[in-house]
């Protein structure tokens, strides 16, 4: 069985020379508690470019 | 007492006309002159055009929060500017033309001891015909530019829904509508929340999406593409582009000058100089940006323009014009200060100066026809130079003519964006990305022309947080509540 995200690499040349996530990855982007640790440190990270930049 | 004019209340000329009313208090006068009635976080124009947020959600009065200030506020455009003033006049002014106040068409001249130039962009449609031209909203497409564009731009996106739940199968093509464009983060987060909403509505088998562009590879982004770290790797933006648009089902074209568009259809031109047509049902085409178009006059009355602007149409400020090609830009290029190189009572700041040359590498197709992004100039950078103008205006005023001017070079300062894939709070994954710094230094930074540390992307639900709470904060940081100084450009 084709998995999810080997669906659209068979779309066309264009999507078949990409790199598509797989179940694991899809899933810790929307893992509220992976998520809110990289919203934590992202925002850390942010604010060092702004700081940087003032 | 010295009075500052700043001309436009967007984004940059707002920052530096309230921190100008802070630093001044009541001793010295700044008046802004801008002709809309409302200040608008155009960012969030992306979730008006796909119908999460309302007009008003995203826009406030401007009246109210410039009488807190002790702003003297005319809701006008300026229309010429005569820096050394005229046989009348001894003072330099400004001209402008009300739009709003009970004074619509009237006329007046505003004297000035310095000016700041933020008058933001001119949305160019006559550029491409049949782009927008006269309806200023897009003709056969849409935009999302202002709020009034992208509540346009909502209705027809629900008009084309509504046709795939009936059984039309629709095409749409979202991108930029000239090859000079600039502003490709904007449509490629537009797009991800048409991809969004189109799957939220259980209609996305009877979409077709492509995206068209400018850029000469996909994730050029007008800054000659970045290289971020992602998981571990440091990654082109090309990958981290082709990904997203491959992982969501999204065709793109890249490297494209769109020539023409008719109901339907647009002709376009690409950079190995073929032609083709490509249709559509549903557009959002980010029309060229050029300067508002301020005239200049000399004392005599002498048409002066080509001395204080561009031939875009943006304001000369300290930086490097004779550049020369590629292969000689620096990133010394970039202005500093954004003092006017003739007048030094003049400035400019946001997308209102004119910059030395693009970011990306110049390209042309066979024909001739250039076909590159134009250099972005977004929200932080537009706020911090805003805030920097304004300081280097404050100190001329209160230290006198020698006081040091404050610097604020793009290619020393970062950018942060969030490009949204949706609203919600739990679904939807959004790309956060920082770049730094903005114009790429490979004098500093020899291999990628940025630092890799501070540049950095990553797609999940944390970019949408950060989405809503930049919202919010910038909103209310516009709005001079309490506190307001203390949230960063
Ligand atoms: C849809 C969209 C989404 C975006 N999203 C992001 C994002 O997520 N992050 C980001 O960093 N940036 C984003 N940007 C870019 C950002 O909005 C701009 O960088 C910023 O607005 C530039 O500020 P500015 O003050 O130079 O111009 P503007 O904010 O456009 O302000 C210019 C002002 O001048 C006024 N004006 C025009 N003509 C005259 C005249 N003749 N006289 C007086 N006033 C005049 C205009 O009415 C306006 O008020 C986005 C842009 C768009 C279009």
């Amino acid at each position: 069985m084709v998995k999810h995200e080997e669906v659209n690499f068979a779309r066309n040349d264009q999507s078949n020379t990409t790199m598509i996530p797989g179940r694991f990855a899809r899933a810790m982007r929307t893992n509220l508690i992976w998520q809110f640790i990289r919203f934590v440190i992202i925002n850390l990270k942010m604010l060092v470019v702004v700081s940087k930049s003032h | 007492m010295a009075r500052v004019v700043i001309l436009g209340g967007g984004v940059s000329g707002h920052t530096a006309a309230t921190f100008a009313a802070k630093w001044l208090g009541n001793s010295h006068e700044v008046v802004v002159v801008t002709p809309n009635a409302k200040w608008n976080w155009i960012p969030s124009n992306i979730w008006v055009g796909v119908g999460q947020m309302s007009k008003e959600e995203v826009t406030f009065d401007l009246d109210p929060v410039y009488k807190k200030a002790g702003i003297t506020y005319k809701q006008a455009k300026a229309v010429s500017l005569n820096p050394e003033g005229s046989a009348n006049e001894t003072q330099p002014f400004v001209t402008i033309e009300y739009t709003g106040q009970g004074k619509e068409g009237e006329s007046e001249e505003v004297t000035y001891d310095y000016v700041i130039n933020a008058t933001g962009p001119k949305l160019n449609f006559g550029a491409t015909p049949g782009l927008g031209e006269g309806s200023q909203l897009g003709e056969h497409t849409v935009s999302v530019c202002t709020a009034d564009h992208a509540e346009h731009a909502s209705h027809k996106l629900q008009e084309s829904i509504e046709k795939m739940k009936k059984g039309e199968r629709q095409k749409f093509l979202i991108g930029t509508g000239h090859g000079m464009c600039t502003c490709q983060g904007a449509a490629f987060e537009y797009i991800f929340n048409v991809e969004h909403e189109i799957k939220k509505a259980g209609v996305r088998d009877m979409a077709d999406m492509k995206w068209i562009s400018n850029e000469s590879f996909l994730g050029d982004f007008g800054m000659g593409g970045l290289h971020m770290k992602v998981g571990g790797y440091v990654v082109s933006s090309k990958i981290f582009s082709e990904s997203l648009y491959a992982e969501r089902g999204v065709d793109w074209m890249v490297g494209a000058h769109v020539s023409k568009v008719e109901a339907g259809s647009i002709d376009y031109e690409l950079l190995d100089g073929s032609t083709g047509t490509e249709n559509f049902d549903f557009a959002m085409l980010i029309p060229p940006f050029a300067g508002v178009g301020l005239k200049a006059y000399g004392k005599d009355g002498a048409d002066i323009t080509a001395t204080i602007f561009a031939p875009n149409g943006f304001m000369k400020v300290d930086a490097n014009y004779a550049a020369g090609t590629y292969e000689n830009w620096k990133a010394s290029d970039w202005p500093r200060t954004y003092q006017n190189p003739s007048y030094s009572n003049m400035f400019a700041c946001g997308i209102a100066f004119a910059p030395p040359h693009i970011i990306s590498k110049p390209m042309s197709s066979p024909n001739g026809t250039p076909i590159n992004p134009t250099p972005p100039r977004t929200g932080m950078p537009s706020g911090i130079i805003g805030k920097a103008v304004a300081h280097s205006v404050c100190d001329l005023i209160t230290k006198g003519e020698g006081a040091h001017l404050h610097e604020a070079s793009m290619a020393e300062m970062g950018a942060a964006c969030v490009a949204s894939a949706g609203k919600g709070l739990t679904t939807g994954t959004a790309a956060a990305m920082t770049v730094f710094p903005v114009v790429p230094d490979f004098e500093k930074y020899p291999g990628t022309g940025r630092d890799t540390d501070y540049t950095f992307g990553e797609i999940g639900l944390a970019g949408h947080w950060i989405k809503h709470i930049l919202h919010h904060l910038f909103m209310y940081k516009a709005q001079l509540k309490p506190g307001w100084t203390l949230v960063p450009e």
